[in-house]
């Protein structure tokens, strides 16, 4: 299920025919559901959701699993996972390194927040992805336009203040693609020179990374604690180790099977076949 | 190949045989952005596509 085609949903496409897996591709937004009727046909045995609208996908997942089709990944993973303030406390409830975080609801406690983490922070909305929205956020007047702008939108969400410490880390972030227990590849990706952010969406560059240990044992306790199911864990290189910053529950793989030359396409299709026979 | 007008600027627009519902087509004129709906049915129409949402990503 899907409700835009991008790269990665025309590679599972393709993949899925070579594979001769019977798979019906379904647009989200052109199909209606009755919340009455006791099953929703059309959608098959098992549910692959890759929608690029959150709300949506994690809406649609809810009415499938109520009526008893399983969803990968379910709808308690895509809540988790698409909200960076349940991911963290997901993460710190499991101990699994983090980076410091506050949350608040005013520009008040907002600004309060940061004299007891000290700048530099990073402003976060709590929903959103591709780097949307993220500030690095230097120092008080910075924070308050920041602030300023947000209290004037007219947007719910925009006024829950995320703020985290800015880690200090080398020029880039890790990302490991996990499915259920298993740490499949992890990349780097490196900011641009006119960029910190390193977002793939914003032109990072993209290269293998070895899975360590450290790597392979964060990333299965990450999995774990949300829910398991086909995740992009982003990660930094703290001074400290290994630090869990985000969670993504619908992932976009094409960076990923450029830089480590995997099939990682093929890979979600064995997990998903493999979910189903189980 | 299918060939339709541009909704917007009245231009030739070339639609792939394997085109996908949902897929987005843009205009070679005028790069409007489209997305192929075929709504249950086997002729293809262009909508105007979605633009990004505070909650798109991953």
């Amino acid at each position: 299920m899907y409700d835009r085609i991008r790269w990665e949903e025309k590679t599972l496409r393709d993949k899925a025919k070579e594979k001769g897996i019977k798979a019906e591709l379904i647009d989200a937004k052109s199909f209606p559901v009755d919340l009455s009727s006791k099953k929703i046909d059309k959608f098959g045995d098992i549910v692959l959701q890759r929608c690029i609208g959150y709300f949506r996908g994690l809406h649609f997942s809810a009415m499938l699993e109520s009526k008893g089709i399983s969803v990968i990944n379910s709808f308690n993973t895509s809540l988790l996972c698409g909200d960076k303030l349940l991911t963290s406390l997901q993460l710190t409830k499991a101990g699994i390194p983090t980076p410091k975080t506050y949350v608040a609801f005013s520009m008040e406690s907002a600004l309060d927040a940061i004299s007891k983490i000290g700048y530099p922070v990073v402003v976060k909305p709590i929903i959103g992805s591709w780097g949307r929205l993220i500030s690095l956020v230097k120092d008080s007047e910075s924070a308050e336009a920041v602030f300023e702008h947000r209290e004037m939108m007219n947007n719910s969400l925009l006024k829950i203040y995320y703020i985290q410490e800015f880690v200090k880390r080398p020029p880039r972030d890790i990302r490991i693609i996990s499915m259920d227990d298993e740490a499949v590849t992890a990349i780097y990706r490196s900011s641009t020179s006119d960029n910190w952010k390193t977002n793939v969406a914003l032109g990072a560059k993209v290269s293998p990374c070895k899975i360590t240990d450290e790597i392979e044992e964060i990333a299965v306790k990450t999995s774990e604690v949300l829910g398991g199911g086909i995740l992009a864990i982003d990660a930094m290189e703290s001074e400290d180790g290994i630090l869990i910053h985000e969670v993504n529950s619908t992932i976009e793989f094409k960076g990923a099977a450029t830089a480590s030359g995997k099939d990682i396409g093929s890979k979600i299709l064995d997990f998903v076949v493999r979910k189903y026979k189980n | 190949m299918v060939s339709c007008k541009c909704p917007e600027c009245d231009g030739d627009i070339e639609i792939p045989d394997d085109v996908m519902d949902g897929e987005i087509i843009s205009c070679q004129d005028c790069g409007e952005e489209f997305e192929a709906s075929f709504n249950g049915k086997k002729e293809i129409k262009l909508k105007p596509a979605e633009v990004v949402a505070e909650d798109w990503g991953e």
